[in-house]
C-alpha cells in the first residue's frame, strides 16, 4: 500500500513522458520529462515528497547496478573500440578535466562577483 | 540424474540465470570495490561489465540472450531517472541560495564537456555512431543513454563512456582544482557534480559535505541541460 501508490505514480510519470515524447517529436528522453514531471508535482504539493522519497532514495542508492546490463552490450562493440578506443579515452579525458575546470572556474568567479557587490 | 547439458539447455533458456548473474556480478564488483579501499579506479560496474563480458564469451551466449533475462534491471533506469527529481527537489534551498553562480558554472560546464568531447574526438578521427554515443557523456547514464539513442547513437556504448567520464573526473577532480587554487566547496563540488555526475558525486561526498551537495545539484541540473542541449550541440558536429 504504502509502496503501491508511489510506484505507480513514478511509472505514470514516465508513461506520460513517453507519451509525449512519441507525439511531439522532442528530443529529449521521455523519462527525462517524467522528472520534470516529478519535479513540478513536488514544487505544487511538497507533502508528496514524504510518500517518494523512500522510493526513490531506494531506487538511486542502486542506481550504479542498473547500468550493468548496458555496460555489457560493449561487448559488441569491442571491434570499434579497438579503432576508436584510444581517441575516445583521449576526448573524455580531456574534456572531463576542461569541463570541470570550466565549471569551479565560472561558479567561483560569479560568486566573488555577487560577494563584491553586496 | 539429468547430465549437466540438460540443466545447461534450461538455464540457458530462462531470464533467471542472467538477471541473477547479472547482480552477483556486480556484488562481485561492491566486493573488489571495497578490498580496493573505494577507490574510483575499481569501479563495481566496470568490473560487473568485465566478468559478464568474459561469461558470455566462454559460454558461447549472445548478447541478445543475455539480455533477455538482464532487462528486468534495466528497465528500472527509466523509474530512476525519474527518481532523479527527488534529490534536485531536496536541494531546491541551496540552489536558491547560489542560483546564479549555478546557472553559470551549469551552462559553462555541460557546454565545455559536450563541445570538447566532441572537438577531440572528431579531430581525432572518431566516427559518427561513436561521436552521437559520446555527446552526452557527462550527464547521468539513464538520461546520457536516454539521449544516445534519440540522436542515433549507441546507448550501450555510451553506458561504457559515461562510467569511464564519471571515474575520469573522480580521480582528477581533486588535484585539478587544488591546482587551480579553487577553494569554494560549492564550486568544487558543483563543477564535479555537473561533469562526472553520480561517481563524481559520490567521491565529492568523500571529500566535504557541501561539496558532495552541491554535486548532487549538479549532476541533477546537467541531466536535464544535456537533454536539452545535446541534439542541437551534436549536429554542430556532423
Amino acid at each position: 500500500m504504502t509502496l503501491a501508490r508511489p510506484l505507480s505514480a513514478i511509472l505514470l510519470l514516465q508513461l506520460m513522458g513517453e507519451v509525449v515524447v512519441r507525439a511531439t517529436g522532442l528530443p529529449v528522453p521521455g523519462p527525462v520529462l517524467g522528472m520534470v514531471g516529478l519535479l513540478a508535482v513536488l514544487f505544487a504539493r511538497p507533502a508528496t515528497m514524504a510518500r517518494v522519497s523512500p522510493i526513490a532514495d531506494g531506487l538511486l542508492r542502486h542506481l550504479s547496478v542498473l547500468f550493468v546490463p548496458a555496460g555489457v552490450g560493449v561487448v559488441g562493440h569491442v571491434a570499434g573500440l579497438g579503432r576508436d578506443g584510444p581517441a575516445l579515452f583521449v576526448a573524455l579525458v580531456v574534456s572531463t578535466a576542461l569541463a570541470i575546470a570550466a565549471g569551479a572556474a565560472t561558479f567561483a568567479a560569479v560568486a566573488r562577483l555577487l560577494e563584491r557587490r553586496e | 540424474m539429468t547430465g549437466f547439458a540438460e540443466i545447461w539447455a534450461y538455464l540457458a533458456d530462462a531470464p533467471l540465470l542472467w538477471l541473477a548473474a547479472t547482480l552477483a556480478a556486480y556484488a562481485a564488483g561492491e566486493t573488489a570495490n571495497r578490498w580496493a579501499g573505494r577507490s574510483p579506479i575499481v569501479n563495481p560496474v566496470l568490473c560487473a561489465v568485465a566478468i559478464l563480458g568474459l561469461a558470455l564469451w566462454v559460454t558461447g551466449t549472445p548478447y541478445s540472450a543475455y539480455f533477455e533475462g538482464a532487462q528486468f534491471v534495466h528497465f528500472m533506469l527509466g523509474p530512476a531517472t525519474v527518481c532523479l527529481a527527488v534529490p534536485l527537489f531536496r536541494n531546491r534551498a541551496l540552489a536558491r541560495r547560489a542560483i546564479l553562480p549555478i546557472l553559470a558554472a551549469l551552462l559553462a560546464g555541460s557546454v565545455t564537456a559536450m563541445v570538447s568531447a566532441l572537438a577531440i574526438a572528431r579531430a581525432l578521427g572518431v566516427d559518427k555512431t561513436m561521436l552521437l554515443s559520446l555527446a552526452p557523456k557527462s550527464a547521468t547514464a539513464p538520461v546520457a543513454m536516454g539521449v544516445a539513442e534519440r540522436l542515433g547513437g549507441s546507448p550501450t556504448l555510451t553506458a561504457v563512456l559515461v562510467i569511464a567520464t564519471g571515474i575520469a573526473g573522480a580521480v582528477m577532480a581533486t588535484p585539478l582544482l587544488d591546482a587551480m587554487g579553487i577553494r569554494d566547496w560549492r564550486a568544487r563540488g558543483f563543477a564535479v557534480g555537473v561533469a562526472s555526475h553520480g561517481i563524481g558525486t559520490a567521491r565529492a561526498f568523500e571529500v566535504h559535505e557541501t561539496a558532495g551537495a552541491f554535486a548532487g545539484l549538479g549532476m541533477g541540473l546537467n541531466a536535464l541541460l544535456t537533454a536539452l542541449l545535446a541534439p542541437w550541440i551534436a549536429s554542430m558536429f556532423l
